[in-house]
C-alpha cells in the first residue's frame, strides 16, 4: 500500500475554528463558493445550510475527501499545487483560502488562479506578526508553537508563512484590493494594532479595478 | 426501522429473466442489426418505494452476471464471485453461492437494501441467462454463435431500459457499476439523463484506451486460435474452445492485478516445491493461481461472449458521434461521484479525472476520488471500507433531496 503511507497533512488545525462563522457572515446568500482545502467539509456544510450557498470544494487527503462526500458534499480529490485549470474563468461568486494559503508551495500562483475562477476571494491566514510569535523567537531563540500554527518546524504543513504586512505587500504587487479585513485574537474581532495583536486575519479580495458585482 | 448495526446479507435470492422483446418487436442495435427475440437474467434486492424514488441500477463488469448479492438459491451454477475476488465467505455460506458485490449490496451496507431497490441487471452478449451468442438463433433454430449480431454497451443499456420500466420503474436514484459495470453507468447517464438521478461510475473510463484494447485483442486471438473454436461453432460439438478461453482469462486476471498486488501475493514463491523443475511445468504460485483462474473459467462462461463482450468494451466511446466529449456530456443531468483506484493500470485514474473535469466544466455537480490501493484494478470488488463511506452518504443525501423535490411537488 504505498501510495496509502504518505498522508496528506491538511493545513487546518483540528482545533475550533473561528474564521469559520466569520466567512459564513461574510458569503452572501444564495453564492456559489468554492472551496480549496476544504477538508472535511465543515465549512462547505455550514455555507449551504445557513446561506443557501452552492458549494464544491477541493481537498487532497483521501480520508477527508472520503468524509465531505458522505456528507453529500461535492469535492474533488485533487491538489492546489497542481493549479485549478479544471475550473473556468469567473466560475463562482466566491474562492475560499481558509487558512490553506500558507500551506501550499506557490501562494501567490494561488492567488492568481483563485482571483480568476472567482469574483471575489476570502483568505484566512494565521499571522505569523503576532507578539507572541515574535516573542517566542526572540525569548527562546526556536520556531514558535501557538495555538495556530501548533507543529513542529519539522513536520509542520505551513512551509509559506506570513504576516499581515506580508499579505497586504502581495496584494500591493499583485494589483489585488482587499476590500475587507477582520482581525482576529482568540477568536474577538480586534481593530487597534493588528499585525501584533491578530493571531488570524481574514481578507475579502478581488482584483483592482475590477467591478466584482458585489462588495 | 430496527436494524442491526452489522451490516447483513440481501439473504437467499433467485435469478429472474424477463423477455422483454419477442417478434415482431426488436431492440434496435447500434450496428442497424435488430435483435428479437431478447431476454435478461436479473435480480432484485429490497423494496421498490411507493413514490418509485429509491431504485438503484447496479451493472456488472466483463464476466460478471445478475447474482449481485444474498445467497443464490439457484443450485448447479457457479456465480461470479467463485474465481472474482469479490464475496468474502461469511459464516457456513458456500463462497460460490455468493453474489459478484456482496460486500457492497445488503442491509446495511453501501447499496442498503433496507433503503432502496437495487436492481442488478445481465447483458445481452453474455452467456449468464441473458441473449447472447449461445442463445438459439430463431432463424435457423441453432445456436448463434458469430451470427449474433456485434452489440455495444449502448445496445446492453437500451436493453435495460425496457426492463426497468417492466418493473415499474421510470427514474433511477442511482446507477453504478464497476469497470465495463461504470461504462454501461456512464452510458445511462448520457442515453436516458431524465431517468438518471445519479450515477457511480467506478474503476471505469469514458472510452477504453489503446492499451486496453490491445489486451483485448490478445485474449480474442487466444480464443479465436483455439482449433476447437471453428469460427464460433462449437455448441453441439465434444470439444470446445476452453484452452483459448483459459489463455484469454489468464491474461485477463493479470491486468486485473498490480506489480505490488502480485508481488504482495506471490512474490517469486514456488508451487509445492523447494527448488526449480527444469522443466515447463508449473513452478511458480503466480502460475498456478492463473492456471486455476483459467481452468475454473471455462467452468462458467462462453468463448464466444468473451469475443462479443470485448469487442462491445474496445467500441466504448461516450464521445463518438459527438465530436468531443464535453459534448457527449452537456446533456447529463445525473450528480456524479466518480471512484478510481490508484493502482489500476487498466482503468487508469487520469481516465476518471479527465471524465471528472469534463463534467466539472459543464457545471455538473460532481465528486471525484482517487482511493488509495495496491489491489490494481480489481480494487472495486475489494476496498469495500472506503467506497461504503461515499457510496451510502451520496446515496443517501440524493434521495433525502429527491424526497425534498418530490415533496415540494406534492405541494
Amino acid at each position: 500500500m504505498s501510495a496509502s503511507n504518505a498522508v496528506p497533512v491538511s493545513a487546518r488545525p483540528a482545533a475550533p475554528r473561528p474564521d469559520l462563522e466569520l466567512i459564513g457572515s461574510l458569503v452572501y446568500e444564495g453564492a456559489s463558493v468554492l472551496d480549496l482545502g476544504c477538508g472535511d467539509g465543515t465549512l462547505m456544510e455550514l455555507l449551504q445550510a445557513t446561506r443557501g450557498c452552492r458549494a464544491t470544494g477541493i481537498e487532497i487527503s483521501e480520508e477527508r475527501v472520503y468524509a465531505g462526500i458522505a456528507r453529500g458534499l461535492s469535492v474533488h480529490h485533487g491538489d492546489l499545487d497542481a493549479g485549478l485549470s479544471d475550473y473556468p474563468d469567473r466560475g463562482y461568486d466566491y474562492v475560499i483560502l481558509s487558512q490553506t494559503l500558507q500551506a501550499v508551495r506557490r501562494p501567490r500562483a494561488l492567488l492568481r488562479e483563485m482571483l480568476r475562477v472567482g469574483r471575489l476571494g476570502i483568505v484566512s491566514v494565521p499571522n505569523f506578526g503576532h507578539w507572541r510569535v515574535r516573542w517566542q523567537l526572540l525569548h527562546s531563540g526556536r520556531m514558535p508553537k501557538t495555538r495556530e500554527l501548533p507543529y513542529e518546524w519539522y513536520d509542520t504543513p505551513n512551509i509559506h508563512l506570513a504576516t499581515v504586512r506580508n499579505f497586504e505587500d502581495l496584494c500591493r504587487v499583485e494589483g489585488i484590493e482587499i476590500s475587507r479585513a477582520v482581525y482576529l485574537s482568540g477568536g474577538r474581532t480586534i481593530r487597534f494594532m493588528p499585525n501584533l495583536r491578530a493571531d488570524l486575519a481574514l481578507f475579502v479580495v478581488r482584483k483592482a479595478g475590477l467591478l466584482a458585482g458585489h462588495s | 426501522m430496527i436494524r442491526n448495526s452489522a451490516p447483513g446479507s440481501a439473504g437467499l435470492v433467485s435469478t429472474k429473466y424477463a423477455t422483454i422483446y419477442e417478434p415482431p418487436e426488436a431492440l434496435p442495435l447500434d450496428s442497424g442489426e435488430e435483435l428479437s427475440p431478447v431476454t435478461l437474467a436479473y435480480e432484485t434486492y429490497g423494496e421498490l418505494n411507493h413514490d418509485r424514488s429509491n431504485a438503484i441500477l447496479v451493472c456488472h463488469a466483463l464476466s460478471g452476471d445478475a447474482h449481485a448479492a444474498g445467497i443464490s438459491a439457484d443450485t448447479g451454477g457457479m456465480s461470479a464471485a467463485d474465481v472474482g475476488f469479490g464475496a468474502k465467505s461469511e459464516g457456513q455460506v458456500d463462497r460460490r453461492q455468493l453474489g459478484w458485490w456482496d460486500n457492497m449490496i445488503g442491509p446495511g451496507k453501501a447499496f442498503d437494501t433496507d433503503r432502496y431497490f437495487v436492481v442488478s441487471s445481465n447483458i445481452i452478449g453474455g452467456c449468464k441467462g441473458s441473449t447472447g451468442p449461445s442463445s438459439i438463433n430463431p432463424h435457423t433454430g441453432r445456436p448463434y454463435g458469430l451470427g449474433f449480431p456485434v452489440v455495444t454497451i449502448g445496445d446492453m443499456v437500451r436493453s435495460q431500459k425496457r426492463l426497468l420500466e417492466r418493473l415499474g420503474v421510470e427514474r433511477l436514484l442511482s446507477v453504478s457499476g464497476g469497470s465495463m459495470g461504470g461504462m454501461q453507468a456512464l452510458q445511462w447517464a448520457v442515453a436516458y439523463p431524465e431517468a438518471v438521478r445519479s450515477c457511480i461510475p467506478i474503476a471505469t473510463t469514458a472510452r477504453l484506451s489503446a492499451q486496453g484494447i490491445a489486451f483485448d485483442e490478445v485474449m480474442r486471438q487466444a480464443i479465436m486460435a483455439d482449433p476447437y473454436w471453428n469460427r464460433g461453432d462449437y455448441y453441439d460439438r465434444e470439444q470446445q474452445p476452453t484452452v483459448g478461453l483459459s489463455i484469454a482469462r489468464m491474461v485477463g486476471h493479470i491486468t486485473y492485478l498490480s506489480d505490488e498486488s502480485m508481488r504482495n501475493k506471490f512474490g517469486r514463491r514456488l508451487r509445492d516445491r523447494e527448488k526449480y523443475g527444469y522443466h515447463f511445468q508449473t513452478d511458480f504460485e503466480v502460475e498456478s493461481y492463473l492456471k486455476h483462474q483459467g481452468n475454473s473459467f471455462i467452468q462458467r462462461f462462453d468463448a464466444n461472449s468473451y469475443l462479443y463482450i470485448t469487442k462491445a468494451i474496445d467500441y466504448f466511446d461516450l464521445a463518438n458521434g459527438h465530436g468531443a466529449l464535453a459534448n457527449a456530456l452537456s446533456g447529463v443531468k445525473a450528480r456524479f461521484l466518480i471512484i478510481s483506484f490508484s493502482s489500476d493500470w487498466l482503468y487508469p485514474s487520469y481516465q476518471s479525472k479527465e471524465m471528472a473535469r469534463a463534467l466539472r466544466r459543464l457545471g455538473v455537480d460532481v465528486s471525484d476520488c482517487e482511493i488509495p490501493t495496491s489491489y490494481g484494478h480489481d480494487a472495486f470488488l475489494l476496498e469495500e471500507e472506503a467506497q461504503t463511506q461515499m457510496i451510502a452518504g451520496f446515496l443517501a443525501h440524493n434521495l433525502a433531496r429527491v424526497r425534498a423535490e418530490n415533496g415540494a411537488v406534492a405541494q
